[in-house]
């Protein structure tokens, strides 16, 4: 104990430890994202590691549960049951058709489209018909009655609707993403538009400002804020309901995949999915964060941690 | 002509009064029974306590609020709702933080549809004249609340108003910054020629600024009396006349004071 002492005291001690960032001359703002991506990494692997040590020690059935290092091994396997709806419509058989990564490819964005198309429209329409249901009091006397009663609905319950209406392919999906988000929305626009500072829409009245300008000019903009993040709550719900769409028969899809592999008890393909699934929510989030940055540029820059790795 | 003073007063209220929610249950009486005239060019400081309905009056004068009854006239005309000629500058910033510093300056003329040229240079001198002229491209996140409430002036002088409404505008700031702030508005007053009606509780701001102190009653609010301050400017806030008009305020206003707080042990 003493000689270790000693040996510490003699460790030359003139030159002050900065932080790594500075030793490394790293540009400034990138250390926290380089600790923050260091976490995530470490977290995953923490989950991952556990999982393969269960399958190791014999525990986690590899017919069942099987560990990230088998399902994630072999993309040609996995990516044969991707896009199948378009190759059966093009004749080309299970090993015929787009390599496997365009295969999953083309999976991936016909999901993310679906579910862009439906947030955009349910975003814009619903600020909308909010705006307009405190502008014209006619109009909130009579829709707003319906749309708090329909409001609680399930998002699932509106499914057979959805077929009903649009039969299979895209429209059922979009209007699945549409009707969980819009009701919910319509009535935050309200609750944003009730909540906006008197002391600004005052302002604007000693102004001269008409009724019209202090929507355009002071409500709009002040309930922005609110409702990017309301917005930012449902796209993980927007998610959930495009795959149950599309694993209800829309046609092809991350939904589909996923109801395949349950159908042909093929779990590697199902954890493969929700991998898949886990990365683009995690990616939309991200970039939905840097539009609502950028879109929303008069709000402080450490509100909320900029990038939420 | 046979002068009216009505009409050549800057602010005149006969007889107003303002009872909120009315016909319903919660009904209240938040003014009975206002008299007053307001010269152009008068400094005009309303003391009393809080929710003596001060603040009401001056939504009411500034035409944000209609009065439940009497006459409300400014520069002899009936007040019927907002106008640009009373602006009115609130106690919490009241700046929009998605606007520049210099455009809300300049957002009453952007809603008359002034070109961009001309409500910059509008903004420029109405900034210089508060003393901001560095922070004319800074948004008001950027501002500290003494430089905020700067800017919230300089946006009611863009207006060029005959009438300034303030709403207890320094509440929210140190004592250090507020006498700053005092010295500051008793310059902007001076140049502007403008009339100020001054909403506050505390009695060194109405020693400090006002021509006549209007002291207000506890619920409903009405009129106790009103107190001249004929203190030489620039004044000296110790001098034994200050003093004594301190002193004479505050004996004023203890009374309300304690009738407030007996009607509020009252109620519980």
């Amino acid at each position: 104990m003493a000689t270790f002492l000693a040996r510490a005291a003699a460790v030359p001690q003139d030159r002050p430890r900065l932080p790594l960032g500075q030793r490394l001359a790293l540009p400034e703002g990138l250390v926290p994202l380089l600790r923050r991506i260091g976490w995530m990494l470490v977290s995953v692997g923490c989950f991952a590691g556990l999982w393969e040590l269960l399958w190791a020690l014999g525990i986690a059935d590899a017919k069942l549960l099987p560990p990230p290092h088998i399902f994630l091994g072999n993309l040609a396997e996995q990516a044969r049951f991707f896009n199948t709806a378009q190759r059966w419509q093009i004749g080309t058989g299970m090993n015929t058709g787009p390599s496997p990564a365009m295969a999953v490819l083309i999976t991936v964005l016909a999901s993310t489209g679906r579910v862009l198309a439906g947030l955009a429209l349910a975003a814009s329409l619903s600020i909308l018909v909010g705006v307009a249901i405190r502008y014209v009091v006619l109009f909130e006397r009579l829709t707003l009655p319906t749309i708090t009663l329909l409001a609680p609905v399930s998002p699932i319950a509106w499914l057979p609707v959805a077929i009903f209406m649009f039969g299979i392919g895209n429209a059922p999906a979009i209007f699945m993403v549409f009707i969980a988000l819009f009701f919910t929305m319509v009535l935050s626009t309200i609750q944003q538009i009730d909540g906006v500072n008197r002391n600004y829409i005052n302002v604007a009245r000693t102004m001269g400002a008409t009724k019209r300008q202090i929507y355009a000019r002071v409500i709009v903009p002040a309930i922005l804020p609110g409702l990017l993040a309301v917005l930012r709550l449902n796209l993980f719900g927007a998610w959930m309901v495009v795959l149950v769409a599309e694993a209800t028969g829309v046609g092809y899809g991350l939904g589909q995949v996923i109801m395949l592999a349950r159908n042909t008890f093929n779990p590697s393909l199902v954890f493969f999915t929700i991998t898949l699934i886990g990365l683009l929510g995690f990616a939309f989030d991200l970039l939905f964060r840097l539009v609502q940055r950028r879109l929303l540029y008069w709000l402080p820059r450490d509100a909320g941690s900029s990038l939420g790795l | 002509m046979a002068s009216d003073p009505a009409s050549d007063a800057a602010v005149s209220c006969r007889g107003v009064v303002k009872v909120w929610a009315a016909g319903t249950a919660r009904a209240h009486e938040a003014l009975r029974d206002i008299d007053l005239t307001v010269r152009p060019g008068e400094f005009v400081v309303f003391l009393g306590p809080s929710g003596c309905g001060k603040s009401t009056l001056l939504y009411l004068i500034a035409g944000l609020e209609p009065a439940s009854g009497g006459e409300l006239l400014a520069f002899g005309e009936a007040v019927t709702g907002p106008s640009p000629e009373r602006s009115l500058i609130f106690q919490e910033t009241s700046l929009l933080p998605w606007l520049s510093v210099w455009q809300n300056v300049s957002f009453g003329l952007s809603l008359k549809g002034v070109s961009e040229a001309e409500r910059r240079s509008v903004a420029r001198a109405a900034l210089q004249r508060v003393g901001l002229a560095e922070a004319f491209d800074k948004r008001p996140d950027e501002l500290s609340g003494g430089m905020r409430q700067r800017v919230a002036v300089a946006r009611a002088l863009a207006m060029r108003p005959k009438v300034l409404l303030m709403d207890e505008p320094f509440a929210a700031l140190d004592v250090q910054t507020r006498q700053k702030m005092q010295d500051f508005l008793l310059d902007v007053w001076r140049d502007s020629g403008a009339s100020v009606l001054f909403v506050t509780h505390h009695i060194d701001e109405a020693v400090a600024l006002a021509d006549r102190v209007v002291v207000f009653t506890a619920r409903p609010g009405r009129i106790k009396t009103i107190v001249r301050n004929d203190l030489d400017r620039p004044r000296d806030p110790f001098s034994p006349e200050a003093e004594a008009l301190r002193r004479h305020l505050t004996e004023l206003l203890r009374d309300e004071v304690d009738r407030a707080f007996a009607e509020q042990e009252a109620l519980v």
